[in-house]
């Protein structure tokens, strides 16, 4: 056995390979990605990127079905689009092993909500495990599968960012590639219809029930008995690193390996050996709840957040300990949100909609980022899809009379996801809206996922390639345009055409992202600063590459691609191209 | 041993989960227990960025809390004045001198604060200050930057140039090898 150094998420696809897992299908989503990614390159399993992820959950369910271990993971937002097939596929069960990553951002380092998965796992009745460092992942994934098939169930392997994105030490074996598991007609397993699905909930709820004795001796679920024995402490993932971190091994620690179900009896056993029992963990009172209903004294939220992710001095502090403090200027420090890119196609088109003063209904991507000043032109982002079938019902709910000033934009990747459906009801129940593609020909903000708009798979191969003006005209579009971003003048004329039209249309803003290897960079601009008359007219764009020094516009030439936006701003005539003199 | 942190801030996009990644396998070469947190996702895209490095011979949380860091090494001056408050007293900074204005800077909205370097030692912080791009740039390109940092932060530790210089080829692609050994031997002067 050889030791490494694994992020998180490559510790979980060592761990499917190891257990051979055969199909792995996910969607992208920050911080579950690197899963799926790492898992490609393992030539022996078969990964892919689904179109979102109730898809990629039902293909791994049909790859677990037909007798092969198989795999989909998602972050915590992705479980809500796949929470369909998964409350089902729990009645079913499987017949080679199923695992699901969820990945819960506490904190929402790139996350739009900081919603608790494990609730998921209580109201789909299936297992959930959760790792609380690399090594625990790897193994715990391995350990997914063995359950899956002993309890026959899907299984639930709950990561959250600090497990997901930290290096730790892991120990690697070998593969083992279980036997094929014969597919065998059983109508009354898989046929969820009112009959079959009522004979079923019966086997769930035992199932249930055989998982809770299982969890009583399991050794994941870990007593760690302290030196004295005033302080107990039930805590899991992260918590539990912060609460070692803090407390070593003075405070007993119950130690939760496994989320749900929950092993009743040695929980009552460890609160009967401490006077002072507190549950440590991110986001909801789950585990206090549950020890709540035993009706055991406890504490946790009256103490600790249920916002936001913990360290060891949040630890420290709330459990009357000194937290050491080190020292801070006294100015302030001015603050450094992400900013689009510079040379990013999303700029030219969000100034232009900014510029038109235009209600714009937004959603998932690097483009939420076109609602941060100066540009701050997005009204609204709320989940995968919602920008188009939001603006259907801002329409309905004006009578139309708002579509000439409002708009919805959606990347391609997150257009594929579940804005589809949104365009086919605008169609459909014709509403008159103007849909804006951003056609970045990538998944961006997840770090470059291939998507079927792309023409190329996971691993990079040339593939099938959405042709986005057919498909909406296919479902009925009939006014489809095609914009340049970097070209200001026909954003605006085709955007100003398309929101005056008296039926639906949508526009495709074509350009790929500035950070694919394969789009070539012009040189970089600079200022002619005798030309340059101070009027910040350039800098109404946002760019990371455009500053001010000594009272005239300046070109950070690290930074700038040559995209060539700023100098449509400019009425002097003062940002020259390299190549100009 | 008692765990070490370090802190590798900067901006998103300047290289810090190369640092990181060598830093990780230097320490796993020599025996340590090591945990490595990283940020992915929104906040690369020209955000502050931060990622922590703990050794020891247990490690048990991943990340590095107010007053406890030993090093911070910092890609830009004014990340490094952000994070000072992690540092522990008695910690060292090692930091670019580079400037990167933020957008509230771009803006209009804020100003860049003046004299950072010497606001930091008056708060008590020891820092080793240096020009990390022309270094980057005098080996052959201003992306090592990355590498010219961890060169200086090395003077600070005890492991040999031979078994830096060895985390490094481990960690970069072949092709890129001469250029970031320069690099780190620049920084390290």
């Amino acid at each position: 056995m050889s030791k490494k150094l694994l992020l998180g998420n490559d510790a979980v696809a060592r761990g499917l390979w190891e257990a051979g897992c055969s199909v792995v299908s996910s969607y992208p989503g920050t911080p579950s990605t690197e899963v799926t990614e790492s898992a490609a390159k393992y030539p022996e399993i078969y990964a892919e990127w689904a179109p979102n992820e109730k898809v990629a959950m039902e293909t791994a369910f049909g790859a677990a079905l037909a007798g092969r271990r198989s795999y989909c993971g998602m972050k915590h937002v992705g479980l809500n689009v796949a929470a369909d097939p998964l409350f089902t596929i729990s009645y079913t069960g499987i017949n080679a092993g199923m695992v699901i990553v969820v990945a819960d951002d506490a904190g929402m380092h790139s996350s739009q909500n900081e919603q608790d998965s494990r609730h998921y796992a209580e109201s789909a009745k299936v297992p959930m495990l959760e790792p609380s460092d690399s090594a625990e992942a790897l193994a715990f994934a391995k350990l997914a599968y063995e359950l899956s098939e002993q309890f026959d169930t899907p299984v639930l392997l709950k990561m959250c960012t600090r497990v997901a994105h930290s290096q730790s030490v892991v120990e690697l074996s070998e593969r083992v590639l279980p036997e094929q598991i014969p597919y065998e007609k059983k109508p009354q397993k898989y046929i969820m219809a009112p009959a079959n699905a009522k004979r079923r909930h019966p086997v769930v709820e035992e199932r249930t029930q055989k998982l809770i004795q299982w969890a009583e001796t399991a050794e994941i679920n870990r007593w760690e008995k302290g030196t004295d024995d005033q302080l107990g402490i039930v805590t899991s993932s992260t918590s539990y690193q912060y609460v070692k971190e803090v407390f070593g091994d003075s405070a007993s620690v119950l130690k939760l390996g496994m989320a749900w179900p929950l092993p009743e009896k040695k929980i009552r056993d460890f609160a009967a050996s401490v006077k002072r029992l507190v549950v440590v963990e991110e986001l909801d009172p789950f585990y206090e709840n549950y020890i709540k209903s035993l009706g055991l004294k406890v504490e946790g939220k009256n103490l600790f957040p249920m916002i936001d992710e913990f360290s060891q001095n949040l630890v420290r502090t709330k459990l009357g300990m000194t937290a050491p403090t080190g020292k801070a200027l006294s100015e302030p420090i001015p603050g450094r949100p992400p900013v689009m890119c510079a040379g990013c196609p999303h700029r030219g088109l969000f100034f232009v909609l900014s510029k038109l003063k235009l209600t714009v209904l937004g959603d998932i991507g690097c483009y939420t980022l076109g609602a941060v000043p100066p540009l701050g032109a997005v009204d609204t982002t709320i989940c995968m899809g919602a920008s188009i079938s939001g603006l259907h019902g801002f329409s309905k709910a004006n009578a139309g009379a708002t579509d000439h000033k409002t708009v919805a934009v959606i990347g391609d990747s997150t257009f594929m996801h579940s804005g589809m459906t949104g365009l086919v009801n605008i169609a459909y129940n014709d509403s008159r809206a103007t849909v804006i593609i951003l056609d970045n020909s990538i998944t961006g903000m997840t770090g470059h996922q291939q998507n079927p708009t792309t023409g190329f798979n996971l691993k990079g191969d040339p593939a099938s390639k959405v042709d986005l003006e057919a498909l909406c005209k296919a479902v009925g579009i009939k006014r489809v345009r095609v914009v340049d971003p970097y070209d200001l003048k026909q954003c605006e004329e085709v955007i100003k055409e398309e929101t005056a039209a008296d039926e639906a249309s949508v526009i495709i803003s074509r350009r790929p992202c500035a950070l694919l290897k394969y789009v070539k960079h012009n040189p970089p601009f600079h200022v002619d600063a005798d030309k340059c008359k101070s009027c910040r007219a350039c800098m109404k764009i946002g760019c990371p590459a455009l500053f001010f020094q000594n009272g005239k516009a300046a070109v950070d030439t690290t930074l700038c691609v040559g995209c060539g936006v700023c100098k449509q701003l400019c009425h002097f005539d003062a940002l020259k191209s390299s190549e100009e003199a | 041993m008692e765990t070490k942190n370090i802190m590798i801030v900067g901006v998103g996009g300047q290289g810090s989960l190369l640092a990181s990644k060598l830093l990780g396998r230097l320490l796993l070469t020599k025996g340590y227990d090591i945990k490595v947190s990283e940020v992915h996702g929104m906040s690369q895209r020209g955000g502050s960025v931060v990622t922590y490095v703990r050794y020891g011979d247990k490690v048990y949380s991943p990340v590095i809390d107010k007053g406890e860091a030993d090093f911070i090494v910092s890609f830009e001056l004014l990340e490094a004045a952000r994070w000072l408050e992690f540092l522990k007293p008695g910690g060292k900074i090692v930091t670019n001198i580079q400037q990167i204005n933020p957008m509230p800077v771009i803006t209009g909205a804020a100003t860049y604060p003046e004299n950072l370097v010497q606001k930091m030692k008056d708060a008590g912080a020891d820092v080793e200050a240096f020009d990390a791009l022309s270094v980057a740039e005098e080996a052959g390109s201003p992306k090592a930057v990355n590498i010219a940092l961890m060169g200086r932060l090395s003077k600070f530790f005890d492991f040999t140039e031979e078994e830096w210089l060895q985390a490094i080829r481990d960690s970069v692609p072949a092709k890129h090898i001469a250029l970031n050994e320069k690099a780190f031997q620049l920084g390290r002067r």
